[in-house]
């Protein structure tokens, strides 16, 4: 009936393994409580859940960003504790359960947190920097939402109900194998990846539509915003690369469940196709974390620089460049396979390409700044530490790229150090700054500046005390993943690697408490106009937190700064002639529905309930018929409501609110006019 | 004392001072035995200055968009009034031409250094040498490493032993889960797969005791899955080969497959003999084929049981 779930799957065989599910737990049940307290059922539900805004969708795709991320990082802390007594001792924590935290740690960290993150992120902007009133596809994206939401809430009862996988967040068989790896924690590892795997992809393919289909009058290509640009390139990337990890995941589960033999030793099977497979997926989702990121920074840069963005043109390219070549360097990830010196060094120097695009971007940033007015915010703060860091990242990426020197890095902290440069500064940093930068468009009122600027200085500080010991370690030859060790050299550098965690610590709690604080003060933060930093781009031109419809009227746009043009003409917020009435997507049950019926699918496949299983699959299929088939989706807006809340915005709009746009006049001899050439 | 005598002397000497003062910092640090930075054989050696070189080359774009980074910040802060102020300025092809040129000339060279390097440095190329190869077959057990001698005809489990002059060609299989066998000190690393057979072949200078493990994760042991890799002398390879054949234990089929067994930190142990073509029967467990085996002891490791 319960399949293989037997009363054993309650972690009470330790009491870290049992510390860790009562926080699990708890921590769902005083959420559940605090909401009832509230009387907040019935408005989490009709505003939020069912909700198929995009904003509303984004922040919650956040809030799920934010939530894994503490838990990803309590992984961190113990990792790095255990790693700093561990000389010749077994520390505190027992083999097995070291295996299910490093796991669980980058699982959650890639899947659960930067892709939410991202996600999030373009769903609140992208739509209101091409000026569109929604995604294509809004339905799809609630769908999206609940199915990433699905695979997460698989990785959190994890800690509550069995185990985890023990085979690190790449998972390479035979170890993963049922042969070597009988129990459930693969398989919560499998179904995590391919519920929301699922997820990413209708994203992908939903922001493709949105942003070719989807663009105001004007908005040509070239005049895209850079962060709508990197999405596109992104969404492209996802809609190639999620498919061989779905397929790569199914095989696996096919393995482990059916008795196929993709990936096993013997019967014709053979790993090396899941590390090409995965990897194929693998590179390309490192460029689907980190080109948002750059989109961000090239945002932020030009905002806080008070200046047009150097060398848009370039900065397409150099994406667009990057983006294609993220799918021809997979085989970095395993030079040490054993393929011909041709091969390894025709991949060795494809990977090294990727640098040039990659370092023009930097200094097309830095040629922002360069005749610049900067003003530290902590969005800016956030981008510079990021400038400065991402070239370390950068020069040990190119090391790695040289095939014979990855046979001696390759495996050991000096990889973790370098994938870590890359994907803290370059993607989380990112997604801060932007958290700083677009918090009062989703909002309505700004951050704290000084906590933002604190939690910058934790987050840098620890980011380095953290990983340089790792780079070094990797010269003394530490590999990655070791629960214990036996050379005392090693012990003083991860002690200072786990205080680099413990500043990191600090560096989350800023966050808390500078959400907790901004919050606190929100009536005097208040974003009035829409535009708190003086923004160059679109989203800036609507009301924040924007009508449900973003722009009462689609706007025209004349330049890739179209909103700072606007504001220069004088145009930014003269009311237009007349209102027309707006169709807008109605909210649906049936994404969550469909996302929690995708949990218990994942859930009864782990524990082989093939019942349960088969309700669920029938149920969702009922539920996208029952969809498919409903012709009623939409609602009208009727012009005098929008007329009514436009009215309404604009009469809080006063002169005094208004940026005084004779700041952009040039100072200094060499200022000119823009080249001849560009329009 | 003459002044324009002394100072070319301290220039001479800044180099030694420098090496001097290098050497104290990576002691301090614990470095100075860090296997990657000095290395004990001239592929580990190679492969370092390689990452040397290649690390000195991208100074040239790193250190600039550092410095400069940090400059234009501290230069264009707002408020400061005196540095120009270009709002409009939105691009200038002699800039946009150095930096799409500058590191792609870079990436040209270290490129052309990367075919020749890769190819030099190709852990399958047998080295030359005008010593015979000795030959070693390592096989990744759960959780530790067995060393089978062709030429001695022994065997030894998380002992490597090799005499130092000459160069070591290791053919590496694994009877488990993918690992990987690595020599830090002597070069780099190749990963061991069932059914599969891959190679490293290494030198070391001269005689030493090198730590050598397993870098791919394998499960619950994989912490203290590493060996000490011995280049003995002429005369203390003679003795080692000695107090092995000494040995009573012999791994035959029944004895391999109790080692075959999963275990955690596994003392040293020598064999005096192993069964013929061990490193093939075990290659052959996991080939597609099917058919008769050729001995009871081919059915032993192929099946796991008689």
């Amino acid at each position: 009936m319960l399949g293989r779930l037997t009363i054993d799957a309650i972690p009470l065989y330790s009491w870290v393994a049992m510390g860790g599910a009562a926080v699990t737990v708890g921590g769902g049940l005083a959420v559940f409580l605090l909401i009832t307290y509230l009387r907040a059922w019935k408005v989490l539900w009709t505003d939020w859940l069912t909700s198929v805004d995009h904003k509303k969708i984004g922040i919650m795709y956040v809030v799920l960003a934010l939530v894994m991320l503490v838990r990803g990082f309590v992984d961190a802390l113990m990792m790095r504790a255990q790693q700093a007594i561990a000389l010749n001792s077994e520390g505190y924590l027992p083999p097995e359960h070291f295996e299910q935290i490093f796991s669980s740690h980058g699982t959650i960290m890639i899947f659960f947190v930067a892709m939410p993150f991202l996600t999030g992120l373009i769903n609140i902007i992208v739509p209101q920097q091409i000026g569109a009133r929604d995604v294509a596809f809004p339905f799809l994206n609630s769908v999206s939402l609940w199915m990433t939401a699905a695979g997460a809430g698989l990785v959190l009862i994890s800690l509550a109900v069995g185990k985890f996988s023990t085979a690190g967040w790449t998972g390479y068989p035979p170890y993963s194998g049922i042969d070597y790896n009988p129990g459930v924690g693969v398989d919560y590892w499998l179904w995590a990846l391919i519920v929301s795997g699922v997820g990413s992809t209708a994203s992908g393919i939903n922001f493709i539509v949105t942003i070719v289909k989807n663009r105001c009058p004007g908005m040509t290509y070239m005049r895209m915003p850079m962060f709508t640009w990197t999405t596109l390139c992104i969404s492209i990337l996802i809609a190639f690369a999620f498919p061989a990890l779905t397929v790569v995941a199914a095989q696996l589960a096919l393995d482990r469940t059916l008795g196929f033999h993709f990936f096993t030793n013997g019967d014709g099977g053979n790993m090396m196709l899941f590390a090409n497979l995965l990897w194929i997926w693998g590179h390309p989702e490192v460029y689907i974390l980190i080109l948002p990121a750059f989109g961000i920074f090239s945002e932020v840069v030009a905002t806080f620089s008070r200046k047009r963005l150097f060398g848009y043109t370039s900065l397409v390219y150099a994406t667009a460049c990057i983006a294609i070549l993220s799918f021809t360097v997979w085989l970095h990830h395993f030079f040490t396979m054993g393929s011909s010196a041709n091969v390894n060094a025709v991949f060795g120097i494809a990977t090294m390409i990727i640098a040039v695009p990659t370092g023009v971007k930097i200094f097309d940033w830095m040629f922002t700044m360069y005749r610049g007015r900067i003003e530290f915010h902590p969005s800016m703060v956030f981008t510079i530490g990021f400038m400065v860091t991402f070239v370390i990242g950068g020069v040990t990426g190119v090391l790695l790229a040289l095939p014979p020197a990855d046979y001696l890095m390759h495996n050991s902290t000096f990889l973790v150090a370098h994938f870590h440069n890359m994907l803290i500064p370059g993607a989380l940093f990112g997604y801060f700054a932007g958290l700083n930068y677009w918090f009062p468009k989703a909002f309505g009122f700004k951050l704290d500046a000084k906590w933002g600027i604190r939690s910058f200085w934790f987050w840098i500080i620890g980011f380095y005390l953290a990983f340089m010991p790792l780079y070094v370690l990797g010269f003394m030859g530490m590999s990655r993943r070791m629960e214990h060790y036996a050379d005392p050299n090693w012990q003083p550098y991860l002690i200072v690697a786990a205080l680099g965690a413990v500043c990191v610590l600090c560096g989350i709690v800023c966050i808390a408490i500078q959400l907790y604080v901004s919050a606190k003060n929100w009536g005097s933060a208040r974003d009035v106009t829409g535009d708190p930093w003086n923004g160059r781009t679109l989203e800036w031109a609507t009301a924040s937190p924007p009508a449900p419809y973003n722009f009462a009227v689609l706007p025209e746009v004349r330049d890739i700064d179209a909103f700072h043009e606007m504001k220069l003409g004088g145009v930014a917020y003269l009311p237009p002639g007349r209102y027309e009435d707006i169709v807008m997507p109605k909210s649906s049950g049936l994404g969550p529905i469909l996302g929690a019926l995708s949990f218990v699918l994942g859930f009864a496949m782990v524990w082989y309930i093939w019942w349960l299983a088969a309700v669920a699959f029938v149920l969702a299929l009922v539920c996208v018929g029952i969809r498919a088939s409903d012709d009623n989706t939409d609602f009208v807006l009727p012009a005098a409501e929008v007329a009514k809340i436009e009215a309404e915005r604009l009469g809080q709009v006063t002169e005094a609110d208004m940026h005084d746009m004779r700041d952009f006049q040039p100072i200094g001899p060499a200022s000119g006019a823009p080249l001849a050439g560009r329009v | 004392m003459n002044t324009a005598h002394s100072f070319p002397l301290v220039v001479k000497r800044l180099p030694i001072i420098f090496v001097l003062a290098l050497t104290l910092l990576l002691q301090g640090c614990g470095l100075s035995d860090a296997p990657v930075l000095f290395p004990k054989g001239p592929i580990a050696l190679a492969e370092r200055d390689l990452l040397f070189t290649a690390f000195l080359l991208m100074m040239i774009v790193a250190i600039p968009a550092i410095v400069l980074t940090l400059f234009f910040v501290w230069r264009y802060r707002s408020g400061s009034d005196k540095a120009a102020y270009t709002p409009d300025w939105e691009g200038s092809w002699k800039i946009e031409t150095v930096v799409w040129f500058v590191p792609a000339a870079i990436i040209i060279v270290l490129g052309t250094l990367v075919w020749q390097a890769t190819h030099k440095l190709d852990p399958y190329k047998e080295l030359a040498s005008d010593k015979p190869v000795f030959n070693v077959q390592a096989i990744a057990l759960d959780w530790k490493w067995l060393f089978l001698y062709p030429e001695l005809g022994v065997a030894s489990v998380n002992e490597l032993a090799f005499p130092a002059d000459r160069p070591l060609s290791i053919e590496i299989t694994s009877d488990t889960v993918m690992n990987s066998l690595m020599i830090p000190a002597l070069g780099g690393q190749i990963y061991a797969m069932a059914g599969m057979r891959s190679e490293l072949n290494l030198l070391a200078d001269e005689p030493g005791v090198f730590m050598g493990r397993n870098t791919m994760f394998s499960g619950d042991g994989f912490a203290d899955q590493h060996f000490k890799a011995r280049a003995l002398s002429e005369e203390d390879f003679t003795s080692w080969k000695d107090k092995v054949l000494a040995e009573t234990a012999k791994l035959d089929a029944e004895t391999y497959l109790e080692l075959h067994k999963q275990s955690v930190a596994n003392p040293v142990t020598y064999y005096s003999s192993f069964e013929n073509d061990l490193f093939k029967l075990i290659l052959r467990k996991y080939a597609p084929i099917v058919g008769p085996y050729e001995s009871k002891a081919a059915e032993l490791i192929c099946r796991g049981a008689a």
